[in-house]
């Protein structure tokens, strides 16, 4: 007699090995699983009330080594590509290069070259792969390691310039900003300026992008940063506006899709390269105006220095989870980051993920510059409305606030 | 655009001179300029003096400055004064009596035909050197573009995007720099030299070595398929001797013990014929068990294995046969016990199938007797309802099948022809099954139990649930079955203590219908039976006329508003005395018109739209059974009334609707607010269509959803950084672009400096022109 029996085949349940997970057969079949929309929508919104805000300090919070390095302010620091050593510029006109390890035992601190130089330095920045770099002052200087006098000395009007930077992917571009309100960029090899753009205000500092080798970001002294396309300066790219106080310093994460910008304001806020608005904005009680922000190389953290002179270590990631992460967390953090892009134009979701709590100098501050930002907007579109028509013309956020390009 | 094509001729300019700074230094250069601009610079500066001669103090002054800064260059013949134009031809006349000169004066012919533009200030040749370079560096940025789009529509990005090199290192480096520290260590490291294991490359020992050298490839081959086959054929039969024994199928046993017991008896017979002594030894054997096994009585019932065998009976398949057997019989008995009352029950279950919508039990209560004992009367009445569901429970199929076969309707159109007729079958079982009663007392007992009591619970319930849906279905098979208890109060009233409770729980019944109806204020529950039945004479005059006439008000509202109102409305607005004659005319219109639009009823047919949209939105019960789930499902069968009513969850009446005193508006009440507060009220940016965003929210990511593969898919994201991990800025060896093999170092060595020695040369010889 043939006997039938169910018969299941062993390869679909069994596990090749004790520490294989149990394989769990499943239905897709969506008449199984129904209401999957309401359902992502409520992990979505979980999902959003996860994020929170956690400040996280070094864990060896000492100084191995402190250095006289000038006399009088010290100016401008810059490292060289490779790591090993640093150099300074200072009030006292001098260049000085240092070790990066500190002095062996009974040796003396001392730099490893000084460059006497003819007018103050107030800025330096070091060539991203070759043994050169560039200081500012009145004019931008590029120097060779080896020389004590700059190979090319580049000029474009008079004034003093704050902050020099090179480009990291064609590295023979410079950028530079002056007191003029200006922004100069120069081209190292044929050693000539090449454009200048004049903006309403006075740029402290610029940052290239380090994946994107035309596009730079500005912080200006009018609360905004501008994101620009060294090809076309006639036009931002991007107004990036959120601050309510002087942008002092910018840097970009390495990945080059977000940057970090330093106010007088006493915050650090984060910034998406293709949005207009924050994503993220830091803030202690005790954080006063900060003055200069890095991002890390690995893109995990965010240092910056503030008046109150400390330095602090932030996640460059509020909610992400320090550590390493099991491959179900990470498929879950995953899932949720997706489920949080899926649903982010639902209200409740959208509240929730821009609530930040702020600072009530900041809030107030905001509410007021929306006032007037309002009250400005609305005094245009009456000027509009009460000429002659084309005579007054609707000027863009983004040219609004450049005024002219210099060839 | 003018001062772009100037800058192009600037740089054509520029070009030439060039040119002539590469002729042959050893011919005296002369340097033409050109006679055009001279010209116009000379008939500006006359237009100076003219102006100035206004002055006569300027004018001579101007004079001697004029004489004085004349410009005298070996390059350049200044025609000042003459007021003649000064041709090259003219200057290369006496050239031509030196024939030496022959090869300069056909270079300077050639010369001729080129001009050379005046040069230009500094601040614009900085400028036109400038706008060179940048449209030269911007040209080398847009080799970027490709890259940086390619970036952002990546699916995802893994930084650091250049892999760093895993550097090789030899193992001999490794392991001569690698000393063996704990004692373990040591142990191996001297069990490894000890065999001389090798740390490079042919990964075998001197003896392996050997020993593969002294078979033939061959052989060795041949020997490790023996081999292979060996160890194959051992795991084989070790698998079946596992598998063998692990067999608990007690048939195989027997079949193996039958088989073994043959083989015994062959073996037997085999030893008879070659060794008779010994085959009477075996037979003695047997002989021995024989009597071993009628001693000990080991296969009587009483036995560990009969009785392990009765446990068993529950999950053994004979074993619930030989059951059954025995429940038959005690089934026989028990119907002997009841063998009178049998054919009642027969009748009032199919009674029960009939007309399951009138309570049995609470009739059976009304319903009384000669007089007999109330109590024993009840009793009898539950343990003949026990009974009843007892057979049931044992054949549940059949009449729930009958059950749901019936269609609600059908049951409305049936129950009021037959409910009179049984209510009459019904008292005269009761009779009948007195009498039973009479005969067998036992049956009091069973009263007390609670499970009869419980029984008896559920069956009100369901009796009450079933006279809801009969009092939705009808009204009027309701009033018929009060009429139909109205005729027995006589009886009722003698024993009023008894009635009370199921009487209550009828009277309530009722209530709540009333209530539902929204006409009984008076929501008392009647203390005793008379105030029961007082109640119940009033509700029943209540429903009896005015219920009805209120519902034929209703009727009349809903349906005739709107055309009523409207002739009202008419009637009161026209004057009559004025438009008799366009009163006439009116009509005549009108008439026309419903001649016109005689098919179609405007009126009815939104009242008709009407009524289906009310129906609508109104709520919908849930249906929750699932067939199959505790009883067999499959096809021609469908879970059972009891099921499908205990999983039907009741929606909850919603509010008011808002048009209900409207009649001619629907107001529909489909937003919900409170879902809408975490509804998408505008479509945001990157979609332009709604249908887009919806179908963005429709398909699910989850892993409930998707397959594993298709959820990593679907999560990935967008950019993976890994902590530690340092992220250069991007290089164009990384994106497979050549790199400029000169440093940037060299080329601002090499080229500033002759840059600016060129410069300053253009710059003088401008300066001098």
């Amino acid at each position: 007699m043939k006997v039938k029996m169910l018969s299941r085949n062993p390869d679909h349940y069994v596990r090749e090995t004790k520490l294989d997970l149990q394989r769990v057969p499943r239905n897709y079949d969506p008449t199984l699983h129904p209401f999957e929309v309401p359902r992502e929508y409520i992990r979505a919104l979980n999902a959003t009330k996860l994020e929170r805000v956690k400040i996280w300090n070094l864990t060896k919070r000492k100084c191995i080594r402190t250095i006289q390095a000038h006399e009088g302010f010290v100016r401008g620091i810059c490292t060289r590509f490779c790591g090993t050593s640093f150099f300074t510029v200072g009030d006292d006109k001098t260049v000085k290069q240092w070790k990066m390890d500190g002095p062996s035992c009974g040796e003396e601190e001392e730099p490893l070259h000084t460059i006497l130089g003819k007018t103050v330095y107030t800025g330096i920045d070091h060539h991203w792969r070759e043994a050169v770099f560039a200081t500012c002052g009145q004019q931008v200087d590029i120097w060779d390691e080896q020389r004590t006098s700059p190979i090319c000395s580049m000029t474009w009007g008079f004034d003093s310039i704050s902050s020099v930077k090179f480009n990291p992917i064609e590295t023979f571009l410079l950028g530079s900003c002056a007191s003029d309100r200006n922004i100069v960029l120069y081209d190292m090899r044929q050693a000539t300026p090449l454009k200048k753009v004049i903006l309403d205000m006075r740029t402290n500092t610029i940052c290239w992008n380090p994946m994107e080798a035309f596009i730079f970001t500005a912080a200006n002294e009018d609360y905004n940063l501008y994101t620009f396309d060294m090809r076309a300066l006639d036009t931002p790219v991007m107004v990036h506006m959120d601050h309510v106080s002087a942008v002092l310093d910018v840097d970009y994460s390495p990945t080059g899709r977000e940057f970090v910008s330093a106010s007088f304001d006493k915050s650090i806020r984060i910034f998406p390269v293709d949005k207009s608005r924050s994503r993220e904005v830091y803030h202690t009680k005790r954080m006063q105006h900060v003055i200069c922000v890095k991002w890390t190389a690995d893109s995990k953290y965010i240092m910056c220095g503030s008046d109150e002179m400390n330095i602090r270590l932030w996640k460059a990631n509020a909610s992400e989870k320090l550590g390493v992460l099991t491959s179900r967390e990470r498929a879950a953090t995953d899932y949720n980051q997706k489920l949080k892009e899926k649903f982010q134009h639902h209200p409740h979701i959208k509240r929730i993920s821009r609530h930040r709590h702020l600072p009530k100098s900041i809030y107030s501050q905001i509410q007021e510059q929306r006032i007037m930002k309002e009250a400005r907007r609305r005094k245009e579109l009456n000027r509009i409305k009460h000429s002659k028509p084309g005579s007054v013309q609707m000027v863009s956020e983004k040219k609004k606030h450049v005024v002219a390009v210099v060839k | 655009m003018s001062r772009n094509q100037a800058a192009e001729s600037n740089l054509l300019a520029l070009n030439q001179q060039k040119e002539l700074e590469d002729l042959p230094k050893d011919y005296p250069l002369s340097t033409s300029e050109d006679e055009g601009d001279n010209d116009g610079e000379r008939k500006h500066q006359k237009l100076l003096e003219s102006i100035s001669s206004l002055n006569r103090k300027d004018r001579q002054k101007l004079a001697e400055r004029s004489e004085a800064s004349l410009k005298v260059s070996e390059f350049s013949v200044s025609s000042e004064g003459s007021g003649e134009k000064l041709v090259l031809s003219d200057l290369l006349e006496p050239v031509k009596t030196s024939s030496t000169l022959a090869a300069v004066k056909k270079q300077l012919n050639r010369v001729k035909s080129k001009t050379v533009e005046l040069p230009l200030h500094r601040e614009e040749i900085e400028q036109i050197h400038r706008e060179v370079a940048f449209n030269k560096s911007s040209q080398i940025l847009s080799k970027w573009d490709p890259v940086v789009l390619k970036n952002w529509q990546a699916e995802q990005l893994v930084f650091p995007l250049s892999k760093p090199q895993s550097v090789f290192a030899p193992i001999e480096h490794v392991v001569s720099g690698w000393k063996a520290g704990t004692p373990l260590e040591q142990e191996i490291f001297d069990l490894l030299h000890k065999n001389k294991q090798p740390v490079t490359e042919p990964l075998l020992t001197p003896v392996e070595k050997a020993s593969l050298k002294a078979m033939s490839l061959e052989e060795v081959k041949m020997r490790r398929a023996e081999l292979q086959r060996a160890r194959a054929l051992q795991s084989y039969y070790e698998a079946r001797a596992r598998r063998e024994k692990r067999i608990k199928s007690k048939k195989y046993h027997r079949i193996l013990k039958k088989g073994k017991a043959k083989q015994a008896l062959k073996d037997f017979e085999k030893l008879q014929k070659v060794n008779p002594a010994a085959a009477l030894e075996e037979l003695e054997k047997l002989d021995k068990a024989r009597m071993m096994e009628r001693m000990s009585l080991k296969h009587q019932n009483s036995g560990k294995w009969a009785k392990s065998k009765a446990i068993m009976a529950k999950y053994d398949l004979e074993a619930r046969q030989a059951m059954q057997e025995q429940l038959a019989r005690n089934k026989e008995l028990m119907q002997k016990v009841q063998a009178a009352s049998e054919s009642e029950e027969e009748e009032e279950v199919q009674e029960e199938e009939e007309e399951p919508l009138v309570p049995d039990m609470v009739n059976g209560v009304q319903i009384k007797a000669n007089g007999l004992n109330p109590w024993m009367f009840q009793n009898h009445f539950i343990v003949a309802k026990e009974a009843e569901v007892q057979k049931d429970l044992e054949n549940p199929a059949e009449p729930e099948a009958q059950e749901t076969s019936e269609s609600e309707e059908e049951r409305a159109v049936v129950e009021e022809e037959t409910l009179l007729k049984e209510f009459e079958e019904r008292r005269s079982l009761r009779q009948k099954s007195e009498l039973n009663h009479m005969a067998e007392p036992v049956h009091r007992h069973v009263t007390k139990d609670p499970s009869s009591q419980e029984v008896l619970s559920e069956l009100r319930a369901l009796s009450q649930k079933l006279i809801t849906e009969n009092h939705q279905s009808g009204k009027q098979e309701l009033s018929s079955a009060r009429t139909a208890q109205r005729e027995e109060p006589a009886r009722e009233e003698e024993e009023p203590m008894l009635l009370q409770r199921p009487k209550r729980a009828q009277t309530l019944d009722e209530l709540e219908e009333l209530g539902r109806e929204g006409c009984v204020e008076n929501k008392e529950l009647p203390r005793t039976a008379v105030e029961g039945l007082q109640l119940e004479k009033n509700l029943s005059n209540h429903i009896g006329t005015p219920k009805e006439k209120k519902r034929k008000e209703q009727m009349i509202d809903l349906q005739n508003l709107l055309t009523t109102k409207s002739s009202s409305v008419k009637s009161l607005a026209v004057p009559t005395t004025v438009q008799e004659l366009e009163d006439e005319e009116e009509r005549d219109q009108r008439q026309m018109i419903k001649v016109a639009f005689a098919g179609d009823d405007a009126i009815r047919d939104f009242l008709k739209e009407k009524r289906e949209a009310v129906e609508a939105s109104k709520p919908k019960d849930l249906d929750l059974t699932l067939p199959g789930w505790g009883k067999w499902g499959g096809m021609g069968l469908k879970p059972s009334a009891k099921k499908r009513r205990r999983f039907l969850i009741k929606a909850p009446e919603g509010p008011p609707r808002k048009d209900k005193n409207l009649p001619n508006v629907i107001i529909s009440e489909k937003r919900n607010i409170h879902a809408a507060a975490h509804q998408v009220q505008v479509l945001s940016h990157p979609f332009t269509h709604h249908h887009q965003f919806e179908r963005t929210i429709q398909t699910p990511i989850g892993s409930t959803w998707n397959t594993q593969r298709a959820f990593q898919k679907l999560t990935m994201s967008k950019v993976v950084t890994k902590p530690g991990h340092i992220i250069k800025p991007i290089k164009a060896e990384d994106v497979g672009y050549r790199s400029s093999s000169r440093s940037d170092l060299s080329v601002v060595q090499r080229n500033p400096k002759r840059l600016s020695i060129r410069h300053k040369k253009l710059l003088e010889n401008n300066c001098v022109d």
